[in-house]
């Protein structure tokens, strides 16, 4: 059985002059799936981005929205889809309504569907009390909300999303990835782009890791954990004075041990299920009580750590030059 | 123009609703009206063309006036305001330099032409509005000359090619305004440049003096200067205009004709360039 894409990428390739911003970058995204796009800033995630919505030609290669090309036929694939840049480029002088209106009749939608979607979406974003004032009186979320609206306008099949929740506090950010949810539930195909771990983590059906223009990694977000190497084994005794018997016994069973006195917990590498249950069994015939005992898998940190020899915080420093471009 | 080939995506399981293919005069309004919405909110939009010129009017009229004497009807206040019109509808390339450079540095433009619409009409709507801020301006200058003794002598007919020509001028002049604002990386930018520019230029002319006590030197460069042009032909078509030196350069002599050809050569020239800046601004 095949699944239709509703985002194909190609060997994508652009070139800035002398700088090559993204290096054969090829992704399919299935029709009412999330796609995280992870990597540092300066990674080639907002050209990619900015080639598949037809805002910059490729220098190479090609992509489809929505079955359209995007060389063939820019003006199909924008029908299709709707933008959300990084930066919420809502109007600050109009109000929520009039942004809604603005982008609705440039789609050439009838006036009154306008109204009738205008005030279904402003609900929906929480933004009906906000929805006659100007956007320049909005908070940081309510901004990307209305972003956001803004690009649902025309109910877009596919949806790109540059960074949604960059600047936002925690709050806004979770609220924002419920509203995603619901959007995806109801048949939307995302792209996202993120330089949070935790956002792929938590949205993405399937996660793109590209680093300096290429696509270093792929899969689902268990799948790069696996990739990334052995789970650890978690050991927590209840009393602090067990710490040192507790770390002889598991010495005997696995290559090394790290104590964390503070914590009360001993770390080693995992060898698989069984292994850990064995070691459980050990410790249930032993006197030591334990508060927990399991397998933690890595992060995203840590693939991403694992991937690129880097953290993704690390990567902010360096090259932040020519994602701004 | 509302034919139905924009269709919706059969591949989608999402209800959407009709998406109606609009020409790009529906399109430019639209975003016209965006501009228009602007100036509502925030009026002080519209101090170039209205409060500037009008203080210009009256600084010079009653400063200069006393010293300068024009032998026309209404004196020096008469003979300055067509300069004071030239200067305002030259200025209107700023408007559009710095309303196209802040659209472009918040990501509005990019908005824009992620949309299903003719990319130029982000171009022609700026324009649209243009045009029509610097018509208030020619308007509200208009009254306050009839206050100070201004007047037009002659027919309807020269009247309105006198307003026609002015307008013209603010038309070529939205090209220099997309060339600059495609160019700059900020508004201050946009600010900077237009300010050491445009002054000099609209002021080394006859806008504000007759060029007769001049050097020769820069009576020569003044006379030229296409502004002294498009000024020298309102005078005459408004019939505000003194008689002319004896050996005035050829532009002060034939200028409705010059003006509308500084019109077209200022047009032709610049629109390739600031098109192609803007693309490549945009397009990368």
């Amino acid at each position: 059985m095949t699944r239709s894409h509703a985002i194909e990428a190609e060997g994508l390739v652009k070139h800035f002059g002398d700088t090559v911003a993204v290096d054969g970058v090829s992704f399919v995204v299935p029709e009412g799936t999330v796609l995280g796009l992870l990597g540092p800033n300066g990674a080639g995630k907002t050209t990619t981005v900015r080639m598949m919505t037809t805002l910059t030609r490729p220098t190479g290669g090609t992509g489809r929205v929505a079955g359209h090309d995007i060389l063939a036929d820019p003006a199909a694939v924008r029908r299709s889809m709707g933008l959300t840049g990084q930066a919420a480029t809502v109007d600050e002088l109009l109000t929520g309504r009039e942004n809604l209106r603005l982008i609705g009749s440039l789609y050439g939608l009838d006036p009154a569907y306008i109204r009738r979607a205008s005030d279904e979406l402003l609900e929906r974003f929480s933004l009906a009390d906000a929805g006659d004032r100007t956007a320049k009186t909005y908070s940081g979320g309510m901004r990307r909300r209305l972003d956001l609206a803004v690009s649902l306008i025309a109910t877009p099949p596919v949806l790109f999303l540059d960074e949604p929740t960059t600047g936002l506090d925690p709050r806004s950010r979770v609220e924002l990835w419920d509203v995603l949810r619901e959007l995806v539930a109801d048949g939307t195909t995302l792209l996202l782009t993120t330089q949070y771990l935790e956002e792929a983590d938590q949205l993405a059906d399937n996660i793109v890791v590209i680093d300096r223009g290429t696509v270093i990694a792929e899969g689902t977000p268990l799948q790069l954990k696996d990739q990334s190497g052995a789970a650890a084994l978690v050991v927590t005794v209840s009393r602090p004075e067990d710490l040192g018997i507790a770390e002889q016994m598991l010495r005997d069973h696995v290559a090394e041990v790290h104590t964390d006195p503070g914590a009360r917990q001993l770390t080693a590498p995992a060898e698989g299920l069984t292994h850990m249950t064995r070691i459980a069994g050990i410790f249930a015939e032993s006197q030591i009580e334990l508060d927990d005992i399991g397998l933690k898998r890595p992060s995203l940190d840590d693939v991403f750590l694992h991937l690129t020899g880097h953290r993704a915080e690390d990567a902010l420093a360096d090259d932040q030059t020519e994602e701004a471009s | 123009m509302n034919d139905q080939t924009g269709t919706t995506t059969r591949r989608s399981q999402i209800s959407r609703p009709d998406i109606r293919q609009t020409g790009l005069l529906t399109q430019s309004f639209a975003i016209a009206r965006r501009n228009f919405i602007h100036i509502k909110r925030m009026p002080e939009m519209l101090m170039d063309v209205t409060i500037q010129p009008v203080m210009f009017v009256l600084l010079f009229a009653f400063v200069f006036g006393s010293s300068i004497a024009i032998p026309i009807d209404g004196g020096y206040k008469a003979f300055l305001l067509a300069g004071i019109m030239a200067q305002t509808v030259a200025f209107s390339s700023f408007i559009v330099a710095v309303g196209l450079t802040a659209d472009l540095e918040k990501g509005i433009v990019d908005r824009m032409r992620s949309l299903p619409i003719n990319p130029a009409a982000v171009l022609v709507g700026r324009s649209f509005s243009s045009v029509a801020h610097s018509s208030i301006g020619l308007v509200v200058m208009s009254l306050t000359g009839l206050t100070i003794g201004w007047g037009i002598h002659t027919d309807v007919f020269r009247a309105a090619l006198g307003y026609l020509l002015l307008v013209g001028w603010a038309f070529a002049m939205i090209w220099v305004g997309i060339w600059v604002g495609s160019a700059m990386r900020s508004v201050e930018a946009v600010n900077g440049v237009m300010f050491a520019t445009m002054f000099p230029i609209t002021f080394l002319a006859n806008t504000f003096a007759p060029t007769d006590s001049m050097p020769d030197w820069l009576r020569t460069v003044a006379e030229w200067n296409p502004i002294s042009a498009l000024t020298q032909a309102v005078r005459e078509l408004w019939g505000n205009d003194m008689p002319l030196h004896a050996d005035a350069e050829l532009p002060l002599r034939y200028p409705v004709v010059f003006t509308i050809g500084w019109i077209i050569v200022i047009t032709a020239v610049v629109a390739p360039l600031a098109i192609r800046t803007f693309r490549s601004r945009t397009a990368d």
